[in-house]
């Protein structure tokens, strides 16, 4: 059956009210620190001060007769129960430099916030308390902070590995040698810009919170974590302390956000596994938001240099790209492999001949490490190419859009190979832009513009537009090996029939926010016939989930949810093997329809998928060779990654006497394929715009030169408020995916990977009129206001 | 020192020191862990519940403060199994994702529309300034309680 | 987030908070709403090692018409500040600042003379009363005495009170009708100010006083003298800065916050001259 033929009285593509919101409206959903654990030991850590500093003692001995201690620990009190240093998974290549990085630091810390003892206590109060008494003496050294400083191996942050430098990754194709050079040389018109993509805190609403539950003489040990990556964390944590695999259970209760920033292994689920070990009792810790700023990772953190070459019409003849990366002070999950998932992107969604030369080195330095956060490489990219854009279009005096036109991959071109490679699977650009075009009355607003927009006005009007491609559905294994990833891409589903013909979908999908009980759900029940509320998903458990890779980078759909309908192609041929058996007939006369086979042509001949599942379970009467149950395990690696893709366009008014951002209207036309729910579907939209938005208008996080980090709250760090920010006006293409049963394409990083770079071109569209063409972001009313100073003090 | 409150319209009275913040006392003696914890600023409203009947953060009342008083949490909303219509709104018009701040979220929408019946887009966007949403883009979330506000 | 252990008294009237608070000394606090001391408690950026709650005073919770002014409490909260018929009628300026004080939340239980107390040159109270010529009256051991608000802030989070001594009562002059203006310019609604202006105007007088334009509320004396002297508003708003030092920070440079104050006292003027 293919969903996205069959579409009378389909469940997929309904509105579907979400089946995990009661639960979470009512309070009786249980967040990690909601859970009761009788007898819990509450883990507290201290963090250094300091950027970059060596220690050179530290004396507990006030702290341990404090109320309620039990226990500290220093970095050094644990280095024997680490079986290996804390993981990086991506090596992205052989020559790529690692250091050693334990839960608590040994001799020195290399960023403010970096664990340097742990308190257990038997109170949250107690533990606290404890780190007030606790006296660490610190040799200060000099703090790296600025990238290319750092580059300067002027300062040294990692002795044993010698530089700061972790590695350079080049990606360069040409259709000829020289490819590249040549077309620069004889291009009509070239831009070369250069890009700041300032450190952004992730700010899950819920902080981390993890509780590890010894089970001293059954020998078992359960880690509750508030992680996007149950699957994950599981096997690292075995590697990490050496406990046998079997033996580890993970749990992510309900999980409040994580955009990446619970994609990750954590200093503290270590700790509260190892130090629950030790003391043979269950041991919590709850991150507070201050320590969240500065010991959860950060994301983006790159100087982007780009160069675009076009010909005279502006078509794009090569592309030439220059990152420095960001790594922070250690290497955590994936940091190393951001900027790549960005690489191949740099081109956006332009036809561009194989003249592509992209090369990356990331640099250590003293501050918070860096890893995925919502989009990871992608919005880096997307910003690069459509804002560089913009900058050809002024420089060619030429409508932006219309620069575009002339450069989009066309319809027809689809599937499209890459200069890559790669090989995009289905869009339709222009439609999608069309369609934002006719939402924003483009014509209509360059008009207004004109008038509005003269010598001295206070209020100036802009509009930018922003035509992404993202690469996602992560990812086909092959793929990841090519780029050194110590993991796959696949994702695991079983569907079990139960004897009363309800259903249980198991996924290996993690979510957090995201909606999969209800879309899961869905997904099944239009494979199998089965209405939505007779289907229990089941997921974050590794016990009733073993097998998964968990969720981040738009891929729990794309491969979580078509490996579910894999599970239920399988269930649905276990069962006509049954029902054929039943009904006397060949299996391949058979046709399954809402939830009943029937025989083709004779309809009265019919058994229920309910009836089926009964008699798998009695086993009374079942073919040869057939085993009991109706179950079914499938593992769906996907084929290639899915490219969703969208226009979004952005109108804004600048008040040039404060530098004040206003944005008017914000549309956003997005394509993810098929949509099993157009509520969710919206709903990813509108909250990835706004983070995009706020990357754009609002959010920074600020270190000094000293390496402290200055916005260590939400009252510093802007996360902006419903009266900071739009409402979102989003529409849909629809282009289905080929290479998936679904049709999906994964919509989670959407709306944040198409945003800053729409805000910000309509920012500089208003103000280039003033001499304005570049602008760090974010583009807060103080940046804004000096880019004008500078510009006019400038003619 | 001893501090009785009325949570959700049960009378508690519990040994706390006085540092002991109301979202604590409501999390941890009264055991209520709906209400939630998302910074340290008062900033983020995730710990907002109602004291005799307003919206306030209970991360920054200490429970000596409230000691007397009356606090409705998420948990005291629904009557007989069936959610109040706030709730209802926001499961309609998928005014939640995460679910986080939405505790939160919810007692200060219905604490804005005891003050203002019927708001204008602009005037709940306002009214909830002092409650984040990392998910949502706040969209449905006005939608959510804009639906509320006209039933 | 868990403040520092700390002792908690709670008083029953002005005179016995101001009592307990002469026994304890300097490490002891008074606690009103709480909205600006309980952040910082939890922070351990202040670690108070007694706290006396006036939050149950009663008695200074009120808003009345004086004659030549309107008294408030020092325990009236913002939200009541907020809507007040009397401050709307008679001194809407201060009413519509105490709209912009934090969030409803906040507004529902920080007073306005917890505001005025902890003397933050960001907070929008401050600026506004000084703004109004207002009198703040505060009680002591000995009794009560009074303090204009011009001479009430000294530094930052520093004012004129004596450790034994509680403010008890705000005196707002009416504003008779003047036109009145409050500007608030920050990133985020719910943010403190980058900068704010509270101005009223009135014939040959006027009040202008800043938000976060120095280490206390900024009252722009100059401005107002040269409105006095027969001065446009624009050119008297070049004036704005006289009487500031502003401070850089992660939301403005110096010179970003001085140019700010002049173009927002010009808005402010232009609205309250209309």
């Amino acid at each position: 059956m293919s969903i996205t033929q069959e579409r009378t009285n389909s469940i997929i593509g309904q509105r579907m009210l979400r089946r995990e919101d009661p639960a979470l409206l009512t309070g009786e959903a249980k967040f990690t620190n909601d859970l009761v654990i009788p007898g819990a030991l509450h883990l507290a850590v201290l963090r250094s001060p300091y950027a970059h500093a060596r220690i050179k003692s530290i004396d507990v001995t006030d702290a341990l007769t404090m109320p309620g201690v039990i226990a500290i620990y220093t970095g050094k009190d644990l280095h024997a129960t680490w079986a290996a240093p804390m993981p990086c998974a991506w090596p992205v290549t052989p020559d790529m430099k690692n250091p050693a990085h334990f839960p608590l630091a040994l001799d020195k810390v290399c960023y403010v916030g970096d664990g340097v003892a742990a308190v257990l206590a038997n109170s949250e109060t107690e533990s606290r308390d404890a780190l007030d008494a606790i006296d660490v003496a610190y040799e200060p050294l000099q703090a790296v902070t600025d990238l290319e400083v750092a580059l300067s191996d002027k300062t040294i942050i990692h002795e044993a590995i010698g530089t700061n430098k972790s590695y350079t990754w080049n990606l360069k194709v040409e259709a000829t040698e020289g490819a590249v050079d040549e077309a620069f040389k004889n291009a009509a018109f070239t831009v070369s810009e250069r890009y700041i993509q300032q450190r952004l805190i992730p700010m899950a609403m819920e902080p981390r919170a993890v509780v590890a539950v010894p089970q001293p003489f059954g020998g078992d040990i359960t880690l509750y974590s508030a992680t996007q990556v149950p699957h994950i964390l599981k096997v690292m944590t075995a590697i990490t302390l050496g406990i046998p695999e079997h033996q580890l259970r993970v749990v992510a209760p309900a999980v409040g956000g994580g955009f990446g920033s619970k994609l990750d292994v954590y200093a503290e689920e270590l700790l509260c596994v190892a130090l629950s070990r030790k003391h043979g009792a269950p041991v919590r810790w709850v991150e507070e938001r201050t320590e969240n700023t500065q010991s959860t990772i950060h994301g983006r953190g790159q100087i982007q240099n780009i160069e675009l070459a076009a010909d005279k019409d502006g078509k794009l003849t090569a592309v030439r790209v220059r990152l420095i990366g960001d790594m922070g002070a250690y290497l955590q999950l994936v940091t190393p492999g951001v900027p790549l998932l960005g690489a191949f992107l740099y081109a956006g969604v332009y036809d561009l001949p194989v003249a592509y030369d992209f090369s990356c080195t990331s640099v250590f330095t003293t501050m918070t490490p860096t890893d995925a956060y919502r989009g990871a490489g992608r919005p880096e990219a997307t910003y690069a190419i459509e804002v560089a854009m913009d900058a050809l279009a002024r420089k060619m005096k030429i409508d932006p859009y219309e620069l575009r036109k002339r450069n989009y991959i066309k319809k027809e071109q689809f599937p499209y190979t890459a200069f890559s490679g790669l090989t995009y699977d289905s869009g339709d650009h222009l439609a999608a832009a069309e369609k934002a075009m006719g939402h924003a009355d483009y014509a209509a607003v360059r008009k207004k513009q004109a008038t509005q927009n003269v010598a001295g006005a206070r209020k100036r009007l802009g509009i930018g537009m922003t035509s992404y491609f993202e690469m996602c559905g992560l990812a086909p294994s092959r793929v990841l090996a090519s780029l050194n990833y110590g993991a796959g891409g696949w994702e695991s589903a079983t569907v079990r029939v139960l004897p009363t013909s309800k259903v249980q979908v198991v996924t290996g999908t993690s979510p957090h926010g995201q909606g999969h009980e209800t879309s899961w759900a869905m997904i099944a029940a239009e494979k199998l016939g089965v209405a939505p509320e007779d289907i229990d998903v089941l997921h974050s458990d590794t016990a009733i989930a073993p097998l998964g890779l968990d969720t981040y980078g738009s891929r729990s759909l794309a491969v979580g949810g078509v490996a579910i309908a894999g599970a239920c192609d399988k269930v649905i041929d276990k069962a006509r093997l049954i029902a054929a058996h039943q009904l006397e007939c060949a299996a391949e006369d058979l046709e399954f329809a809402q939830g009943t086979f029937s025989v083709k042509g004779s309809h009265d001949k019919a058994v229920p998928l309910a009836a089926i599942a009964f008699a798998a379970f009695t086993a009374h009467n079942l073919p040869d060779g057939v085993e009991p149950n109706l179950e079914a395990q499938y593992t769906h690696d996907p084929k290639n990654f899915s490219w969703p893709f969208g226009a979004h366009i952005c109108i804004v008014e600048i008040d040039t006497e404060t530098g004040k951002v206003d944005v008017l209207k914000y549309i956003a036309v997005d394509d993810c394929g098929i949509q099993i729910n157009p509520l969710i579907v919206e709903g990813q939209v509108h909250g990835g715009v706004v983070q995009g938005l706020a990357q754009a208008l609002y959010e920074e996080a600020v270190y000094d030169t000293d390496g402290n980090l200055k916005t260590t709250n939400l009252a510093e760090y802007l996360v902006p408020a419903a009266c900071d920010v739009p409402p979102i006006t989003t529409d849909f293409t629809v282009t289905p995916s080929p290479t998936n049963q679904l049709g999906v394409k994964g919509v989670g990083e959407a709306g944040t990977i198409g945003a800053a770079s729409t805000v910000m071109n309509a920012v500089i569209d208003a103000l280039s009129g003033l001499g304005v063409t570049k602008l760090d972001m974010p583009a807060s009313p103080n940046n804004v206001w000096k880019a004008i100073q500078a510009a006019q003090g400038g003619k | 020192m001893k501090v009785s409150i009325t949570i959700n319209g049960s009378a508690q009275s519990h040994d706390v020191e006085p540092r002991t913040l109301l979202v604590h006392y409501i999390r941890d003696q009264a055991k209520l862990t709906g209400t939630n914890i998302g910074c340290d600023t008062s900033s983020c409203g995730a710990c907002t519940v109602h004291l005799d009947g307003e919206a306030a953060k209970s991360c920054t009342i200490l429970a000596a403060q409230a000691d007397g008083g009356a606090v409705t949490t998420i948990e005291g909303l629904a009557i007989n199994g069936e959610m109040h219509p706030m709730q209802k709104a926001f499961m309609e018009n998928h005014g939640l994702q995460c679910g986080y701040c939405t505790p939160g979220m919810v007692m200060a929408a219905i604490g804005l529309l005891n003050e203002n019946p019927k708001p204008t887009d602009e005037e709940v966007r306002l009214g909830l300034e002092g409650n984040l949403c990392r998910c949502t883009g706040y969209h449905n979330i006005v939608k959510s309680v804009l639906a509320a506000a006209n039933k | 987030m868990i403040p520092a252990a700390f002792e908690y008294k709670r008083a029953g009237s002005a005179e016995e908070a101001i009592n307990l608070i002469g026994q304890y000394g300097d490490e002891a606090k008074f606690l009103a709403g709480g909205h600006s001391l309980i952040p910082l408690m939890k922070l351990r950026l202040a670690q108070p090692t007694m706290l006396v709650d006036i939050g149950r005073v009663k008695d200074l919770s009120y808003i009345k018409d004086a004659g030549d002014h309107i008294a408030i409490g020092a325990l009236t909260r913002h939200m009541d500040v907020e809507k007040s018929p009397v401050l709307s009628q008679h001194v809407p300026l201060l009413a519509h600042a105490a709209g912009y004080v934090g969030d409803a939340q906040v507004r529902h239980r920080g007073t306005i003379g917890g505001s005025i107390a902890h003397a933050d040159p960001a907070g929008d109270i401050p600026a506004t009363t000084l703004a109004l010529g207002a009198t703040y009256v505060v009680q002591g051991p000995n009794g009560k005495r009074e303090i204009a608000a011009k001479d009430f802030y000294k530094g930052f989070l520093e004012s004129a009170l004596a450790a034994d001594e509680m403010l008890v009562e705000i005196k707002v002059p009416k504003m008779n009708g003047a036109g009145w203006s409050f500007q608030k310019f920050n990133r985020r609604a719910v943010d403190w100010a980058i900068v704010g202006v509270a101005a009223w105007r009135n014939n040959g007088a006027s009040g202008v006083a800043l938000v976060n334009m120095g280490s206390t509320p900024v009252l722009a004396s100059a401005v107002s003298s040269a409105l006095a002297k027969g001065a446009s508003v624009a050119d008297a708003a070049a004036h704005a800065a006289d009487d500031a030092e502003p401070q850089a920070d992660l939301n403005a440079s110096v010179e970003y916050r001085t140019h700010l104050a002049k173009v927002l006292v010009r808005r402010a003027l232009e609205q309250a001259s209309k």
